[in-house]
């Protein structure tokens, strides 16, 4: 039972929104837009705050241990920080909330993107062999993408940039549509699958 | 110096110390970024979905309907424990199956059927160039949906057909590839113009 009522109501809300996609009646586009906005958004609200509380739940467990402790508080008080800074001044421009956001967040994740150049640039320096053909190609074609826009192009002339353009929007841009295609199909599937109660891997383990 | 400047190069200054190695000011900084994104998230979400979306509408505009999903995010509460875990599986159940209904005409549509018709419109053209493109697109579609196709051997026409599609995904492989780079050197030079300019005023 534990098992046979999520299945129901999976495959009832599959159908329904199956159906309700097709029709064009103001209810029924209401209901549609009513399901896939307002429930989605309040559930997933829901599923965050249970990571939160999971996130939490976890490092109080690992204050114990001595040498993580410090990286807890931090992460904690960075954690605790922010809604309590909402709570007092607010989340307005020029509130302390989004000066932590602006002045901690924002380069902390941009240089984390960053940090990541050296680590493709080492990588890619030890995988880019032209060992075989379609090693080859790979090289060639990662070479001219990031040529495309320097100096060295700009050198050559407009019909180098135009040559880098066209591998862009062509023959790479078929492969894309093959795999994006494929993804649609699979998904297709997938989602047939769960509805018809045949994939129930989602349901998990009884525990 | 502008004291929002100074917490901003001393955090960049401590994730580019992993190029040295992991060491303890990147752990410090990383585990900020981590409760602070947390943090900020947890506030937006509360104040644009929570309040916006659910607890105005049903407490103070009586929209009861909104119950449905409200007892459903509850349940998700269930997984902290054994004996009510299994309560988690229906908001789930709610999630994966409205999905899966929304998803099938969508990838069809979007995904499928228009990229087909995007491809079969690209061969039409007025100069040599414009076809020969369109016809390098749909051999190349093709190739790679053969590639990707198991259901026979890859062996003959097929064989060949899967071999060409390969070409095609380095020729995709490389490009993103180099886009990719090329967006994470620029962030790089980015974070480094403000280091070297900002923060430092080493340079103008």
């Amino acid at each position: 039972m534990a098992r046979l009522f999520p299945q129901i109501i999976c495959g009832f809300f599959g159908v329904v929104l199956f159906v309700l996609y097709f029709l064009k009646a103001p209810s029924a586009k209401s209901l549609y837009l009513t399901i896939t906005s307002d429930y989605w958004q309040i559930i997933f609200a829901f599923a965050l705050l249970v990571g939160v509380a999971s996130f939490i739940r976890v490092n109080i467990k690992k204050l114990s241990i001595l040498s993580e402790s410090p990286y807890v508080i931090t992460g904690l008080l960075g954690l605790f920080a922010m809604p309590v800074m909402a709570l007092v001044w607010g989340i307005k421009g020029d509130s302390p909330f989004m000066w932590v956001f602006e002045n901690v967040q924002v380069p902390l994740q941009a240089t984390v993107f960053a940090l990541l150049a050296f680590f493709v640039a080492s990588a890619s320096l030890r995988g880019f062999k032209a060992r075989s053909l379609p090693a080859t190609i790979l090289l060639i074609s990662a070479l001219i993408a990031l040529l495309s826009r320097s100096d060295i192009f700009g050198w050559l002339g407009n019909s180098a940039l135009e040559f880098s353009e066209w591998i862009r929007s062509y023959p790479s841009m078929s492969a894309r549509r093959g795999i994006l295609i494929g993804i649609g199909l699979g998904s297709v599937t997938t989602s047939l699958r769960i509805i018809l109660g045949i994939e129930r891997t989602w349901l998990g383990k009884d525990r | 110096m502008d004291p929002g400047t100074i917490v901003a190069g001393i955090l960049t200054i401590a994730i580019l110390s992993f190029l040295y190695g992991d060491n303890p000011v990147y752990k410090m900084a990383e585990t900020l970024l981590v409760g602070v994104s947390m943090g900020y998230v947890l506030v937006i979400t509360w104040t644009n979905t929570l309040m916006a979306v659910l607890f105005k509408p049903l407490f103070l505009e009586s929209q009861f309907w909104l119950v449905i999903p409200f007892i459903f995010g509850l349940f998700m509460f269930g997984r902290f424990h054994k004996s009510t875990s299994f309560l988690s599986r229906y908001s789930m159940a709610v999630l994966i199956g409205s999905g899966a209904g929304v998803a099938i005409p969508a990838m069809l549509g979007a995904r499928t059927l228009r990229q087909m018709t995007a491809t079969v419109e690209m061969v039409q053209g007025d100069s040599f160039l414009t076809i020969f493109s369109g016809l390098v697109v749909v051999v190349g579609l093709f190739s790679t949906l053969s590639y990707f196709y198991f259901s026979r051997e890859h062996e003959g026409i097929m064989g060949r057909s899967a071999k060409v599609g390969t070409y095609f995904l380095m020729i995709f492989f490389g490009t993103t590839f180099g886009y990719t780079v090329m967006s994470r050197v620029s962030t790089f030079i980015g974070r480094m113009d403000f280091l070297l300019s900002d923060f430092l005023h080493l340079t103008n």
